[in-house]
C-alpha cells in the first residue's frame, strides 16, 4: 500500500484500484454470478417467476446431462476440439522450429508479416473462403474428380469434415506465435552443444528444445481448445443441421426463450474449458504467467 | 546447423512454402470469386470478369451502419478498456498484496473464457439489473472485460522494464505523484498505450462470439459479414473480402515501414555518435567523456 501512495498519490491509488474493482465486479464477477443463478432456476412463465417454484434446483444440468442430444453434441465437441488442437500442434511445432532458430534473421521479418496478414483477417471470412473451396462444385471436388481420386463429389458440409477443416484453418496462427515466441529465446548454442556432445536430432528435441518451448506449447493449445470448443462461426457456416456443434446448442436454447438452459449449457461449457486449462498447466507444469503473455 | 542437417531444412524450407500456400490459397478464391459475373460467389464456373459486386455492396445501407457500429464500438472499447487495463497493471505491481496471483488470475481470466460465455454472462446481468436488451454499450462492456485484460498484459510487459529510480528521483526532488506519473511513468508506457489501442480497437472490430449474443438486434461490420455469408449469399461478400485484405495488407505493410524507419534513424543517430566521439579523440587525443 505504502509503495503505491508513494508513487501514484492517494487519488490516483484510488482510481487504480477503483478501476480495477469496477474490472472484476461488474465486466467479469458479477456477470457470472447471473449466469449461474439463471441456470439454477427453472425456465418460467413470467407470472410464475419470483414465486414459490422459482427455487434453485439442478434441472437444467440434468437435462444436459440426460438428454441423449445434449451429451453426445458435448462428447462430440470435446473431442473435435482436442483433435483441432492436436492437429494444429502437428502442423505447427515444426513450422514454429524452423521459424525460430533455422530462417536466417533478414528473411524472417517478411515471413511473419506473411503469417501476420491472415491472422488478422476476420475469422468469418476466412471460414467463408473455405465454404467457397469445399462447395460441391468448388475447386476441391473439381480437383479430385479430375484427377479420378473420387467418384462423386465429397459434400464436406454434411457431417464434421467441413467444420473440423474450417476450424484448423481459422485457428492454426494461435499455435504457430507461441510455439515460436517460447522457441525463439532458445540459445541456437544449446542445440549446437548437444550436437557436437553427439545428440540424435530427436533427442535435442525431446531434452532441449520442448522441455524450453513448454509454455509456449501449452499457451498455443489452451488458446486454440478454448477458440474450437467455444467457436459458433465456423460450425455455422461450413456445418450442416447433422453436425451442431455445442454453441449452437446454447444459441438454440436462447433462440426459443429459455435463457436457463442457455445459462447452464453456458456454464458447462466455461467448466470444460476451465478443466482443460488446469489440465494443460498440470500436464506441462506451468503457471498461468507463462501462459498469458 | 552440421551438414548432415541440409536435407532435413529443406524439408522445413519446402514445408513452409506449402503452409504459406495453405494460408494464402482459401484467401485468393475468395477474392477472384469477387470478380465473376457468376451470381453465386465461386471460381467456377467463370462467367467473365466484372465489377459489379463492389457497386452492389456500396449500396447496401446496412453495410454503411455496420461500419459505424463497428467504428463506434471499437472507439468506446479503446476507451473503457485502456484506464482498466492499466489501473489493473498498477494495482497488480504496486498493491503489496498477499493475494496478488488470486487478483492476477481473476483479471486474466477473460482472456481464457470462450467469447461467447462472455457475451452470454453480460447479457443476463444488463437485463435482469436495469432490465436492458443488448445494445452497442452492452456489447462494449462485454468485449471490455477481457480486452482489458490484453492491455494489461501489455502495460505489465512495459512497466517491467521501467526504472524505479526514475519516479524515485522525481519524486526525491519534489515533484507530486501526479507530476511523476503524467512526466514519468505515461510518457514511459506511451508505445505500449498505442500498442494497446491499436490491438483493442482491431480485436473488437473483428470480435463475432462476445457481440452477437451481447448486442440485441443491432449489427456490427463482423455480424453483418456472417449474416451476408448465411443468408443472402452474393459474391458483395466478396468484394468486401477483397477490401478488407486489401486493407490489411496496406496497414501491415505502412507499419513495417515505420518500424524499420524508427530502427533506421535510432542506427543512424548512434553512428554520428561514433562518428563524433572518433573526431573528438582525434582532435583532443583523449578518450571522449562517457555520455
Amino acid at each position: 500500500m505504502n509503495d503505491m501512495t508513494r508513487t501514484l498519490g492517494r487519488g490516483g491509488t484510488a482510481m487504480c484500484i477503483g478501476g480495477t474493482a469496477f474490472w472484476i465486479v461488474v465486466l467479469v464477477l458479477a456477470p457470472h454470478v447471473m449466469m449461474i443463478d439463471f441456470s439454477l432456476r427453472p425456465s418460467l412463465i413470467l407470472s410464475d417467476a419470483g414465486g414459490p417454484r422459482d427455487h434453485w434446483q439442478l434441472t437444467n444440468y440434468a437435462n444436459l446431462i440426460f438428454d441423449p442430444l445434449g451429451g453426445q453434441i458435448f462428447a462430440k465437441t470435446i473431442w473435435a476440439s482436442i483433435m483441432v488442437t492436436a492437429v494444429t500442434l502437428a502442423i505447427c511445432y515444426p513450422l514454429a522450429f524452423y521459424l525460430a532458430q533455422i530462417v536466417p534473421r533478414h528473411r524472417l521479418r517478411l515471413l511473419m508479416l506473411l503469417l501476420i496478414v491472415p491472422f488478422w483477417i476476420n475469422e468469418i471470412l476466412r471460414t467463408f473462403a473455405w465454404q467457397i473451396l469445399l462447395a460441391q462444385k468448388g475447386p476441391i471436388n473439381t480437383l479430385l474428380l479430375d484427377l479420378q481420386l473420387i467418384a462423386d463429389p465429397i459434400r464436406f458440409t454434411r457431417g464434421n469434415a467441413g467444420v473440423l477443416i474450417g476450424m484448423t484453418y481459422a485457428y492454426i496462427l494461435f499455435m504457430v506465435f507461441p510455439i515460436y515466441s517460447a522457441m525463439e529465446t532458445l540459445d541456437r548454442s544449446q542445440i549446437e552443444a548437444s550436437r557436437d556432445l553427439g545428440a540424435r536430432w530427436w533427442s535435442v528435441h525431446r531434452y532441449i528444445i520442448v522441455p524450453h518451448a513448454k509454455p509456449g506449447i501449452a499457451s498455443g493449445c489452451i488458446v486454440t481448445f478454448m477458440l474450437a470448443a467455444g467457436s459458433f462461426a465456423v460450425p455455422q457456416i461450413l456445418g450442416g443441421v447433422d453436425s451442431l456443434w455445442f454453441t449452437q446448442l446454447i444459441y438454440n436454447r436462447f433462440n426459443v426463450g429459455d435463457w436457463n438452459a442457455g445459462a447452464a449449457y453456458a456454464v458447462a461449457l466455461e467448466a470444460l474449458c476451465l478443466v482443460f486449462v488446469l489440465a494443460m498447466m498440470r500436464l506441462f507444469r506451468v503457471g498461468l504467467r507463462d501462459i498469458a503473455r | 546447423m552440421t551438414p548432415s542437417d541440409r536435407p532435413l531444412r529443406l524439408l522445413l524450407a519446402v514445408y513452409l512454402v506449402l503452409f504459406l500456400a495453405y494460408l494464402f490459397l482459401p484467401l485468393g478464391f475468395m477474392s477472384v470469386a469477387a470478380f465473376n459475373e457468376f451470381r453465386f460467389p465461386a471460381v467456377t464456373p467463370w462467367r467473365g470478369f466484372t465489377l459489379k459486386w463492389f457497386v452492389a455492396l456500396a449500396e447496401d445501407p446496412l453495410l454503411w451502419d455496420a461500419l459505424a457500429t463497428s467504428i463506434l464500438i471499437g472507439v468506446a472499447v479503446v476507451l473503457v478498456s485502456l484506464p482498466l487495463g492499466l489501473a489493473g497493471a498498477l494495482t497488480l505491481t504496486r498493491l503489496r498484496l498477499r493475494a496478488r496471483s488470486g487478483l492476477y488470475a481473476m483479471l486474466v481470466s477473460p482472456v481464457l473464457i470462450p467469447g461467447i460465455v462472455i457475451g452470454i454472462s453480460t447479457i443476463m446481468l444488463w437485463d435482469r439489473a436495469f432490465g436492458l436488451k443488448g445494445n452497442w454499450y452492452i456489447a462494449t462492456f462485454a468485449q471490455a472485460s477481457f480486452i482489458s485484460a490484453y492491455a494489461m498484459l501489455l502495460f505489465l510487459a512495459r512497466l517491467q522494464r521501467l526504472d524505479p529510480q526514475l519516479e524515485e528521483a522525481a519524486l526525491d526532488l519534489g515533484a507530486t505523484p501526479r507530476q511523476t506519473f503524467f512526466r514519468i511513468t505515461l510518457p514511459f508506457l506511451m508505445p505500449a498505450i498505442l500498442a494497446a489501442a491499436a490491438l483493442g480497437f482491431m480485436q473488437s472490430f473483428e470480435n463475432y462470439n462476445t457481440t452477437l449474443f451481447s448486442i440485441g438486434i443491432d449489427q456490427t461490420l463482423t455480424i453483418y459479414i456472417a449474416s451476408k455469408v448465411r443468408t443472402a449469399l452474393t459474391p458483395a461478400v466478396n468484394a468486401l473480402a477483397v477490401i478488407m485484405i486489401a486493407l490489411t495488407v496496406i496497414g501491415t505493410v505502412v507499419f513495417e515501414i515505420t518500424q524499420r524507419r524508427k530502427a533506421a534513424r535510432v542506427a543512424l543517430a548512434a553512428r554520428r555518435r561514433r562518428a563524433a566521439d572518433a573526431a573528438e579523440l582525434d582532435r583532443t587525443g583523449a578518450a571522449p567523456a562517457p555520455r
